[in-house]
């Protein structure tokens, strides 16, 4: 027992230490604020510097040409590029998403088992594979197999890498709808399937979509694998089985050439590319995303 | 009455179909991870049968026909050392970022502040090569290296060579710009899943913001702050376009990482690198897709350490919540 | 408001047989006084305009049900509540006469003094048993080994924890029961020393015989202690207290001591709660 005396002794022990803790505290906070600061100036240098150097290149011309000849004065545009991001994007979706959507159905809806908990462990595991790993893949079973560089093996590696995402946000928007939106369901007798798909799928409408777009803005930055894959080509689209460019990949070839005019083509190109990658990404948490809070559920995270 | 029987789905058996179909395409993934597995192990088969362990320890890069040796050392090594400095230099910043987001800031600016982290984390890897080549080069270069060059060039052999910008050092900043968003959201939501109960049990005791921080917050989502650390180093490992860009590009011997600004080579920017001038077939090519083979068990090792210590966290956190 | 709180602690008065002419000398036993406090939260005010005195070495009870207010009332008196997102508070809260809200930094200085126990026990859960006792020690400055011993086993001693406890001190405390981990929380609150303790329904997560417990041993503190105790079990409020105030929808409807609030209430709400007709 601690007596009145005691409690007066141990008071004394007590040190006014409270204005030293609150510079500590006050220096602490200064650090953590800098550090926001920190990772603000990057941003504002990227998106200012693309904006200044890629505006003046920008034109009819470039949007809808073929580039020219390297070094020459006919710089041309970045018309196959655009093309190519756009096709890429809508072929890679075309496997992506119902394969996706359908391994979320599958996580959500009959996964609360051991083969359930394993799809999920290696779903996320797939989603942070490097993915020039990906792009090598495909380079084996497809451009090796056919013998030639083509859209197709470039869809095959984007569709790779959409497919964790979307089956990761279908499962988490699927298992925000109601219980009792399935029980009602089952409570009438319509079978599991049309429950899934005309009450499930349509509550999760928003989060789905925003899962799908999130991916494809992450599949239209992607660069490692379109160099095993599509290899890069200055014609406007010739065929599924041949190269092809995008516009990722032609702003690192761009980058590597010795001239300034392609240095800023570059730059333009890169413009462009952010515009896309960020109305998309912007779009959906504006559209989406707002309401609810966002968590971990729809992670954006950018093409590599 | 047709109505209803369609409304209701029908024949028991679009149930079997349908559960089927989700079954395939969730297999499809899995079969995905093992193909991929299966191909580049197969894919580099020749390498090591040639080259065997020294693949992993020899230094030596040589394509010429005849004289052709493989040694992935030094770019295993560049892999680690730029994404270890990337780590020492993103990780304190994403965790006081994480700390502002979720015990500092004002409620008017938790929103802006997600998002432009968003934003940083939405840029495309090219885009910050590109940026990293033309822009921030020449302020690391001007600013940083030549200063610490001239300085201390002579006297430590961490800042020796002639700054270039296009360097160790370069890449592993940018590299570390780019892991933010991912550490500093994963971070946050673990702090958000601290639950207040202890952040009051400190307040109670007469804590500063800070000693709250240090007291509740830190010890309960200490394997939770480090899983995501671990995830942003398994970003680093596997980053490529950016670093392609400004790493320098070294091969042989002279990429293993001597100096800060000396050029190097990553396990992923020697594919992306050399891989135009390896032809089908030959042991180059095998020698790359060993080198993805390599970096693929390192991104998967990391990946799921990184996972189990997250998930751990943060499931946790739902079970408080439930109970 | 202020008349029927003056009346209020008139009738007290005249209950605890007070002369008149001595309540100039009993003055200073209010040990924590709040005047015209109003806690909103999102907007929505959780208590409005509370006034009350609170007596040296006595244990008060606030009784109410549930959403009326008390928690956060309870919270007010050393400014924790205005660490809850969106939620403000005006008003005046004196501890010896000196008002807590006075300065914005002074926050961490009074908690230190006004020590809280929570609903549910929060030990922290990677210290150990003896570090969760010294957490605040160290934070003020204690960096006497053997005082730090003292103080560490006088606590555990003063909530019947050190006889349970005293081989186990480096185990960790999420190691232990329900109720210890309580009583454990309570030592960590002792140990800086408050005047003042304030208890947010301390027992509602325990056993009959952890609660128990809980009760004897504010039985014994109250003799150091100016008690505060948010609870929703009125036996509880009967046993432990010598004040209690009634609060409902955010108002506090009556106060005085707690043989007259329950045998005698002059209000209607007071009476139909204590007699156990809604809540």
């Amino acid at each position: 027992m601690i007596t009145i005396e005691q409690r007066a002794e141990f008071r004394k022990h007590f040190r006014n230490n409270i204005s030293s803790r609150l510079i500590t505290d006050k220096i602490v906070k200064g650090i953590v604020f800098g550090c926001v600061v920190l990772a603000i100036v990057p941003l504002t240098s990227i998106l200012l510097e693309v904006v200044r150097n890629g505006a003046p290149t920008l034109s009819i011309a470039f949007f809808t040409q073929e580039p020219g000849a390297v070094g020459s004065n006919q710089l041309g545009g970045i018309g196959p590029a655009i093309q190519g991001t756009l096709m890429l994007i809508g072929m890679s979706s075309l496997i992506g998403v119902p394969v996706g959507v359908m391994g979320g159905i599958f996580l959500s809806e009959y996964g609360n088992n051991k083969y359930g908990h394993m799809i999920r462990f290696f779903n996320d595991v797939l989603a942070e594979f490097p993915t020039i790993v990906i792009g090598l893949f495909a380079f084996i079973v497809i451009v090796l197999v056919l013998g030639n560089f083509s859209l197709i093996a470039g869809m095959f590696a984007l569709s790779i890498i959409m497919l964790p995402i979307i089956t990761r946000t279908t499962e988490e928007s699927l298992k925000l709808v109601p219980v009792t939106y399935r029980e009602a369901g089952y409570a009438l007798g319509i079978k599991r399937w049309v429950v899934v798909t005309r009450i499930l799928l349509t509550s999760a409408k928003s989060g789905l979509i925003t899962g799908i777009m999130l991916a494809v803005a992450r599949i239209g930055g992607e660069t490692a694998p379109l160099i095993f894959t599509i290899l890069g080509s200055s014609q406007f689209f010739t065929g599924f089985d041949q190269p092809m460019d995008a516009l990722p990949l032609r702003i690192w070839r761009l980058s590597l050439l010795p001239y300034n005019s392609s240095i800023a083509q570059g730059w333009g190109a890169a413009l462009v590319l952010i515009l896309i990658v960020l109305s998309l990404n912007i779009g959906m948490r504006y559209l989406f995303l707002g309401k609810r809070g966002r968590g971990g559920r729809f992670r954006i995270t950018a093409g590599r | 009455m047709i109505q209803t029987v369609k409304l209701k789905g029908g024949s028991p058996i679009f149930d079997k179909v349908f559960k089927v179909m989700a079954a395939i395409a969730a297999t499809y993934i899995l079969a995905i991870i093992i193909l991929i597995a299966f191909q580049l192990i197969s894919g580099s088969y020749p390498i090591w049968d040639k080259e065997g362990i020294s693949f992993l320890t020899g230094s030596g890069w040589n394509a010429v026909e005849g004289r052709e040796v493989y040694g992935a050392a030094p770019y295993i090594a560049g892999t680690f050392v730029t994404a270890g400095l990337a780590m020492l230099i993103g990780v304190p910043i994403s965790i006081g970022i994480a700390m502002f987001m979720s015990e500092l800031a004002p409620k008017f600016l938790r929103s802006p502040l997600s998002f432009v982290i968003e934003l940083l984390a939405a840029v495309p890897s090219v885009i910050y090569g590109l940026w990293g080549l033309f822009i921030f080069r020449d302020y690391i270069k001007n600013w940083i290296e030549i200063p610490l060059g001239n300085t201390f060039g002579n006297k430590v052999w961490f800042l020796s060579g002639a700054p270039f910008g296009l360097d160790i050092f370069t890449t592993s900043i940018v590299l570390a710009i780019m892991i933010i968003p991912t550490i500093s959201t994963i971070s946050r939501e673990i702090m958000i899943a601290v639950p207040n109960s202890q952040r009051e049990a400190a307040y109670m005791l007469g804590a500063t913001k800070w000693e709250v921080f240090k007291m509740a917050v830190i010890p309960y989502s200490k394997s939770g702050l480090i899983g995501a650390s671990i995830l942003g180093l398994g970003r680093a490992v596997g980053e490529t376009m950016a670093v392609t860009m400004l790493i320098g590009n070294a091969t042989g011997p002279s990429a293993f990482p001597s100096s800060l600004f000396a050029p190097g080579q990553t396990m992923s920017s020697i594919i992306a690198n050399e891989f135009a001038e390896a032809s089908p077939g030959s042991l180059h090519l095998a020698a790359l897709v060993g080198i993805g083979l390599i970096l693929l068990i390192v991104a998967i090792a990391i990946n799921i350490v990184a996972q189990l210590l997250v998930s751990r966290v943060l499931k946790a956190h739902e079970g408080a919540v439930l109970a | 408001m202020d008349d029927l709180e003056s009346q209020q602690v008139d009738k007290m008065e005249t209950v605890t047989r007070t002369p008149i002419i001595r309540k100039y000398v009993e003055e200073p036993q209010y040990k924590l006084i709040a005047e015209n406090i109003v806690a909103s939260y999102n907007g929505i005010e959780a208590v409005k305009n509370i006034s009350v005195k609170f007596r040296e070495r006595a244990v008060t009870a606030l009784i109410g049900p549930s959403g009326c207010g008390k928690t956060t009332f309870l919270r007010c008196l050393n400014r924790m509540h205005e660490l809850s997102q969106n939620a403000k508070v005006t008003g005046k809260v004196l501890l010896d006469g000196q008002d807590l809200y006075s300065k914005r930094d002074d926050a961490i200085i009074h908690r230190r003094k006004i020590g809280m126990v929570f609903q549910k026990p929060n030990p922290f859960p990677t210290m150990s048993i003896y570090d969760n006792v010294a957490a605040g020690l160290k934070l003020n400055g204690v960096r006497d080994r053997k005082i730090i011993d003292q103080i560490v086993q006088g606590c555990l001693e003063m909530v019947y924890l050190w006889d349970e406890v005293k081989d186990d001190l480096k185990k960790p405390g999420m190691s232990m029961s329900g109720g210890q981990q309580q009583r454990l929380c309570i030592a960590r609150a002792l140990a800086i020393q408050p005047e003042v303790l304030l208890m947010d329904e301390p027992a509602s997560a325990l056993d009959p015989i952890a609660t128990q417990k809980i009760e004897e041993m504010i039985n014994e503190l109250k003799k150091e202690y100016t008690i505060i105790i948010v609870t929703h079990n009125m036996q509880q409020a009967v046993r432990v207290s010598d004040y209690t105030g009634f609060m409902y929808l955010g108002d506090l409807v009556e106060f005085g001591e707690t043989k007259q609030i329950f045998e005698n209430p002059r209000n209607e709400i007071t009476a139909k709660y204590v007699q156990g007709q809604f809540g």
